[in-house]
């Protein structure tokens, strides 16, 4: 599959799209019915001048430079919600979008602060938050289980488990971490980290339109991944996930790719009993997008709440392939200075809005980006004190008996 | 032979720069058993010696050319008034007046020039200078070689006040041809008259990037309003246009002394601590534990600015209940 | 209108900055170079005032870590031609420096004439001195520094630039052409550049170098004799807890002092 980028290498910007176009797997674009369900199930559908069903029908009408002179593509948050609906199959979320931001980008007079410094950041330290790569691994002192760094101890592993930016340095992503780490100890995984070695995927650049950036930190990793011998990739980030499953094997990298909710779930058996806690919660689980919409891992975290003594699991009214995307993805989540300023709603307070509805004590996440989202909504909306935001492994680790 | 302290004057006042430096340059007279003397470069200074006491002497160089603020002619004349009386040391304030002045002395005089100094001693007879380098995360002692050494000094080096101004008669004054430089000063621009006077304020609740976005400023202001204070910034939130350019504290901007400084999402950089160091209470909070800002406010608190500043606003209007 | 931009890469304060064994220098280990930021301010008005009055940038950085990434940058936000000074010495110093780019720029070596010369007010590693006053000292060309507007007249002739001052206030000044301007901020944020431009600027892109080992280097006159991490002499009491807790804390405090 290819990325703008590829098709364009070097040529002016501003062609890429109708190049793009009619390449053979892409030739689906241009069959759009102009039903216009894109529009109506995207989050932001109401605010968005140039949906796909209207960026096709630009394409036709060759005013596809109109598209690329707007801004208001910075709102799609790469959801993959107007895909999954798509009645064509168009592969929106995947490459148009992409592709049509990627020259967005080309033209914005003025990028968004936030939104540059967090790309900025994720090319010179390989995380948006500008973190230095010397503290990405300091959360594994304190995680109670040992773990294995590669560059300190490069013996071959079963699996690489790539912990991801949030994750390793956001209080909270670390202890989505840690609880990972012993869940993974406690069913005698054989895995090892990168450490500070470790650099983000990029994916949620490229959905943004950076497939530059996208590209350098691919061609980082996989030469960094063909440094140390492993048989398989398990990720925390549900982006990550994307990019190394979907993106990777198209340049080589083939080995087998889980995120950590469906590689759990396929080990339950084992993983049962070790839950003997009793926690009585109503949980509510938030479908992520990577996840759910674009990988069909809907069943595999509820099956693991179900799994766990005393929960009781109550769905919000959009649930599943319908499920609110928490405005994270595809840039969102350095663009909330942005959203503001053009009067939308965050989609993580509207979200969370459904989630309280339910009147459950937990709303149970599996992408890393949910956690901290959703936790500044529940406070905004003054819900902090009905409800909590845990990930379904910190909610798994507390249920072990040596757990948290 | 002499130690030369450059005094700043601006605008018909003395710098308060000036008086830190005459305090160092006090101490390495001293040590090295020679006169200070203070080095004034303006036009029409009537009484040169009102406020520079502290010095043995001073060397009053007068031009026309002087009243405009242009470093190269200040440089030009003090550089002259030095190939004659042959100063060790000549020491120039680091401010956003005199910035460039000692590069330039350096230059003319074929001098070594010391930046960024923090400290300077007589150590066994030489001097060493201690350099901020890097933002403030290294110090380099250093020993200068030549004669004179151009010393850069940071604000606060030394500590000055009322006690350090006084007057002498000792002025020695002096007038030497200045070619005019291409540079022509043509007026100051004001900032925009702020409502508010952050000089007078008791209190101050400071905002940086830690605010996040502008929305935010109002838990400030909240705070502010029941501590009856008023709300300013370091300079990213004023270059972002949160705040106006009148309300931001530091090296651009204004040095305050306030009984209360909360310095909210504030990391500690020296453009802005210059600006705010003694106020008399500082209170910090920043998410970051290693910040600089704790190293000088009194209490420090790592924590979210958005959740600790409406907590705070909502205990003292508890408080008041 | 024909701009230089002179760059510098400085030690990058993210990563924590280490002490080499022999004490006087920094550890090179985990050290990374980026680039100055008012030197990045510096490059972004040079392109400003090319979008505005047409012509060229040409930006030269001396050779260190990393400083190909930023040249390549540079062109790729829309320098016209990018240049290496190599053979300096290691970790040289301003002074060096400044002699080094005046050399560069007063003619030969096929550099162009330069109306305006740019740089960032100062760098955080400039020990011995600031760029811009000894560039413009060695080409005998008028300074402005701490400059945060530039305003070219229409004959090309004179700028008239803004010059900071304390308390927000500004200073203007007319300034015959060609200049160096010492910037302390350029008029809009440094922009932001897709990484594909710049991956495209790599392959395209020539970085032209200028060898400066011939020249002799006077002997430094300023000795390092230690570089130390700064001893906090002091530190802020912390309070925690929860918000809450904090600020019934504070509370007590400010009451004791009567701020209340």
């Amino acid at each position: 599959m290819g990325t703008a980028a590829d098709v364009a290498g070097a040529a002016a910007p501003g062609i890429a799209i109708e190049t793009l176009v009619r390449l053979p797997e892409n030739k689906d674009i241009l069959s759009c019915i102009q039903c216009g369900t894109c529009a109506a199930t995207c989050p932001y559908g109401e605010s968005m001048k140039y949906p796909p069903r209207r960026i096709i029908a630009m394409l036709r009408a060759g005013l596809i430079d109109q598209v690329l002179a707007s801004d208001s593509l910075l709102l799609c948050v790469g959801c993959y919600a107007c895909m999954a609906k798509c009645p064509r199959g168009i592969r929106l979320t995947e490459v148009l979008l992409p592709a049509v931001k990627e020259q967005v980008f080309v033209h914005l007079a003025e990028t968004p602060a936030e939104l540059q410094k967090a790309l900025e950041n994720t090319l010179r330290y390989g995380n948006p938050m500008g973190e230095p790569s010397r503290k990405r691994a300091a959360w594994v002192k304190t995680a109670g289980v040992p773990i294995r760094i590669l560059a300190a101890d490069p013996r071959p592993t079963d699996v690489l488990w790539i912990v991801e930016c949030q994750n390793s340095y956001h209080p909270r992503g670390q202890d989505i971490s840690r609880a990972t780490a012993r869940l993974f100890h406690a069913l005698e995984i054989d895995f090892a980290i990168l450490g500070n070695e470790e650099k983000c995927a990029g994916e949620c650049a490229r959905l943004l339109g950076e497939a530059g950036l996208f590209e350098t930190l691919m061609d980082y990793n996989i030469a960094l991944f063909q440094k140390y011998r492993f048989n398989r990739i398990v990720t925390s980030g549900a982006h990550a996930y994307d990019a190394f499953r979907h993106l990777y094997p198209a340049m080589g990298f083939d080995r087998p790719v889980d995120h950590t909710t469906p590689f759990l779930a396929r080990s339950l058996d084992r993983l049962r009993p070790r839950l003997t806690r009793k926690l009585n919660y109503r949980v509510t689980y938030h479908d992520a997008c990577c996840l759910g919409r674009h990988n069909g891992f809907y069943e595999e975290p509820r099956r693991l709440l179900g799994a766990i003594p005393g929960v009781k699991l109550v769905e919000m009214v959009h649930n599943r392939v319908n499920s609110v995307c928490c405005g994270g993805g595809g840039g969102g989540m350095w663009l909330d200075t942005y959203f503001k300023s053009r009067g939308v709603e965050r989609l993580s307070e509207r979200r969370v809005k459904e989630a309280l509805a339910t009147g459950a004590d937990v709303l149970a996440v599996s992408c890393p980006y949910e956690v901290s989202r959703f936790e500044d909504a529940l406070k905004v909306l003054g819900g902090d004190s009905r409800m909590v935001v845990k990930d379904v492994v910190e909610l798994l680790d507390e249920a072990m008996e040596t757990g948290q | 032979m002499a130690i030369w302290i450059v005094a700043e004057q601006w605008r018909g006042k003395i710098s308060p720069i000036t008086y830190e430096l005459l305090v160092l340059g006090r101490e390495l007279a001293d040590a090295l058993g020679v006169p200070l003397e203070a080095v004034l470069a303006g036009s029409g200074v009537e009484d040169p010696g009102a406020t520079l006491g502290k010095a043995d002497s001073v060397l009053y160089f007068d031009h026309p050319l002087l009243a405009e603020p242009v470093p190269e002619l200040q440089a030009k004349a003090i550089a002259m008034l030095a190939k004659i009386r042959h100063p060790q040391v000549i020491a120039v304030p680091l401010s956003n007046v005199s910035l460039g002045l000692g590069s330039l002395l350096g230059a003319e005089l074929g001098s070594p020039v010391v930046n960024f100094c923090k400290d300077v001693r007589v150590r066994e007879g030489r001097l060493e200078a201690c350099c901020v380098l890097y933002g403030g995360k290294i110090e380099a002692t250093v020993a200068p070689q030549g004669e004179p050494v151009v010393l850069g000094i940071c604000p606060n080096a030394r500590g000055a006040d009322e006690s350090h101004v006084r007057p002498t008669r000792r002025v020695e004054r002096f007038s030497f041809p200045l070619e005019p430089s291409p540079v022509r000063f043509q007026r100051y621009v004001e900032p925009e008259a702020g409502d508010v006077d952050l000089t007078q304020q008791d209190v101050l609740v400071a905002v940086g990037r830690g605010i996040q976005q502008k929305e935010n400023l109002k838990l400030a202001e909240g705070l502010a309003e029941v501590l009856g204070g008023a709300v300013c910034g370091s300079r990213p939130v004023v270059d972002q246009g949160w705040l106006p350019l009148s309300r931001q504290i530091g090296k651009s901007g204004v040095t305050v002394k306030p009984k209360l400084y909360i310095a909210a999402g504030i990391s500690g950089a020296p453009e802005h601590t210059e600006g705010m160091r003694n106020a008399e209470l500082i209170v910090a909070i920043n998410t970051d534990s290693r910040a600089p800002i704790f190293d000088i406010a009194h209490y420090g608190i790592v924590g979210d600015v958005l959740d600790v500043l409406p907590a705070l606003a909502d205990e003292i209007r508890a408080r008041r209940e | 209108m024909n701009i230089t931009v002179l760059l510098r890469m400085v030690p990058d304060v993210v990563e924590e900055l280490e002490i080499a064994p022999d004490g006087r220098r920094l550890d090179d280990e985990m050290l990374r170079m980026i680039l100055s930021e008012s030197d990045d301010h510096a490059l972004e008005q040079a392109l400003l005032l090319k979008e505005c009055l047409g012509g060229s940038v040409t930006a030269i950085a001396p050779e260190a870590s990393e400083v190909n990434d930023a040249l390549y940058t540079a062109v790729a936000k829309g320098a016209d031609r990018a240049m290496k000074l190599t053979g300096l010495a290691a970790g040289g110093s301003t002074t060096v420096l400044a002699r080094a780019f005046a050399r560069v720029l007063s003619g030969g070596a096929g550099v162009v004439p330069a109306d305006l010369i740019l740089t960032g007010v100062q760098a955080h590693d400039d020990l011995d001195g600031l760029l811009a006053p000894l560039v413009a000292h060695h080409l005998g060309l008028p300074h402005v520094s701490i400059v945060t507007r530039v305003q070219v007249a229409a004959d090309r002739k004179t700028a008239i630039v803004a010059r900071e001052y304390p308390g927000g206030v500004h200073g203007e000044f007319e300034v015959p052409l060609p200049a160096v301007l010492g910037i302390q901020a350029a008029e809009k944020p440094p922009r932001y550049v897709p990484v594909a431009k710049v991956r495209a600027a790599m392959k395209s892109a020539r970085i032209e170098e200028l060898d400066q080992a011939a020249w002799e280097v006077p002997p430094a006159q300023i000795e390092v004799l230690r570089m130390d991490k700064p001893e906090v002499s002091s530190h802020a009491e912390m309070i925690e807890g929860t918000p809450d807790a904090m600020a019934l804390r504070v509370c007590e405090i400010l009451d004791a002092r009567g701020l209340l």
